[in-house]
């Protein structure tokens, strides 16, 4: 098991070396880019707007539960779920979402190409293929996703704000008190650099496990699985990483 | 001109490829043939650079092949067309985009002038109506000869065909094999193909070699076929009584 991890950090280090290597043809890989970019951003748009809508109605359901009866002011709800998306729930929690949309459908694309043998085509034609197919992919994600994430926060918040105003948890005003209280902006930066760091790991390794993959559909379809639950698992350690590295 | 010395291949302690040497002319079809599992697919990938031999040297005219590196490689690369066995069509693009792609990648041609090649690509391998069509749409013979037509539009040095008749009736496959042998004639362009349809052995063998169990056990040329007594070449070509009776009414004459 550690030898296989060793294996295939080596690997990935050499290969992702051949990714960023300069492409053959500007015009093809911006191409390549935009088409990309469509794919990841309005292609997950609803699945992020619905995910992150009752995201943020849960979380202020249940910061009003746990606040209820103590002497804390209602408007703390709002700061609380604020920061709350901002930080930690918008930034992780829709890329684990797009590791799964976004991440399994790279890998099997890519996984499809090797199969097909469009891959070793393109190889002859004298297409870096490393760099043609991936490029494009992360270069996309990695300026995608944080839109994505951008509009989960705001979705979220208006989320919560949709739950709880007309069920009586809290007035309008005492939750745009609390979102407008206490605001640190440095908290913004820190989701941006999250998706990004984020956009990176889940369309690389994604793409990693397509781009080598053998065998047949089994193969693929492992190797599709495997794409989402390691880049979830990387997300969760660059998560942390992330929140100790930026609030010391 | 290519010239394989030596090739050897094999994966973990399985040997593959044993000391193949074998010369590839210019303006000739170049056949290897041999049954299935003999080495042939894995020989043609060990050419075009898709697997390193494990020891040996491939030649393409006075280069070493073997020893470049990745960027050389690929510069030899653009000099190379290849038709796979199942095409290797992209099945998001159109006929026109799959032709053209070669083209987009490498070459700063207008518009109008990638259209016109791609019109003579089609035209040569004599396609019409098919340009906004998806591989999908396509019938087996007429994807292999857009396969065909995608190899050729960079004006290929060499030529490689991973076994061009598979899935296709003997007439079809006629017909795809003289359109490679005409290509190769009429360019002037080093062919290899990888085979084992008998029909295309007697068709268009200009050179042929036959691997048997990862080792070169004959060469020669298509009329040297129905007269060599090299025992394994005689048990692949008449392994079905009626050609084994085809070879006994030739001997008659």
């Amino acid at each position: 098991m550690k030898h296989n991890f060793i294996f295939h950090l080596g690997r990935f280090i050499t290969w992702i070396r051949q990714v960023f290597s300069k492409p053959e043809n500007m015009r093809m890989y911006w191409k390549e880019t935009m088409r990309q970019m469509n794919d990841i951003g309005i292609g997950s748009l609803i699945i992020v707007i619905l995910i992150s809508t009752f995201m943020g109605a849960v979380m202020a359901v249940q910061i009003s539960y746990q606040l209820g009866g103590q002497l804390i002011p209602k408007y703390y709800v709002g700061y609380l779920v604020r920061d709350i998306t901002i930080i930690e729930l918008a930034p992780t929690i829709t890329c684990l979402v797009l590791a799964g949309k976004v991440g399994s459908n790279m890998a099997a694309e890519i996984g499809g190409m090797r199969q097909k043998e469009h891959i070793d085509a393109m190889e002859i034609m004298g297409v870096n293929t490393s760099a043609f197919l991936v490029m494009p992919k992360i270069f996309a994600a990695v300026c995608v996703v944080p839109l994505l994430v951008a509009v989960a926060a705001l979705v979220s918040i208006g989320g919560a704000f949709a739950a709880s105003v007309p069920t009586g948890l809290f007035t309008a005003a005492e939750y745009v008190e609390g979102i407008r209280s206490f605001f640190e902006p440095y908290n913004v930066f820190m989701m941006f650099f999250k998706s990004v760091v984020f956009g990176f790991i889940l369309s690389a390794i994604s793409c990693y496990q397509g781009y080598f993959v053998t065998g047949g559909s089994i193969e693929l379809g492992k190797a599709s699985t495997t794409a989402v639950v390691m880049s979830n698992i990387a997300i969760l350690i660059a998560d942390y990483f992330i929140a100790v590295l930026l609030t010391q | 001109m290519i010239r394989a010395e030596h090739i050897s291949k094999s994966f973990g302690d399985q040997s593959v490829l044993n000391d193949i040497n074998l010369e590839f002319e210019v303006g000739k079809t170049n056949l290897i043939i041999g049954r299935s599992g003999a080495g042939k697919t894995v020989l043609l990938k060990i050419l075009v650079g898709l697997y390193p031999p494990t020891s040996g040297t491939i030649w393409y005219d006075d280069v070493n092949f073997t020893a470049l590196d990745k960027k050389s490689i690929r510069d030899i690369r653009m000099k190379v067309g290849m038709l796979f066995q199942g095409t290797a069509l992209f099945d998001s693009m159109t006929i026109e985009e799959n032709i053209r792609f070669p083209m987009d990648m490498f070459t700063s041609k207008t518009a109008k002038e990638k259209l016109d090649r791609v019109n003579y690509c089609l035209e040569r391998v004599s396609l019409e109506n098919v340009l906004k069509k998806y591989p999908s749409q396509l019938s087996g013979g007429m994807q292999k000869r857009v396969g065909i037509a995608r190899a050729i539009v960079l004006e290929p040095k060499y030529l490689f065909c991973d076994e061009p008749n598979s899935g296709l009736d003997p007439k079809t496959s006629l017909v795809i094999d003289e359109l490679i042998h005409d290509i190769t004639v009429e360019k002037n362009i080093t062919t290899i193909i990888n085979t084992h349809d008998m029909n295309s052995v007697m068709e268009i063998g200009d050179n042929i070699a036959l691997i048997h169990e990862g080792r070169l056990a004959w060469e020669g040329n298509k009329e040297e076929v129905l007269t060599s007594k090299n025992e394994i070449l005689q048990g692949f070509v008449f392994a079905s009584p009626f050609l084994q009776k085809v070879r006994a009414l030739h001997a008659e004459e």
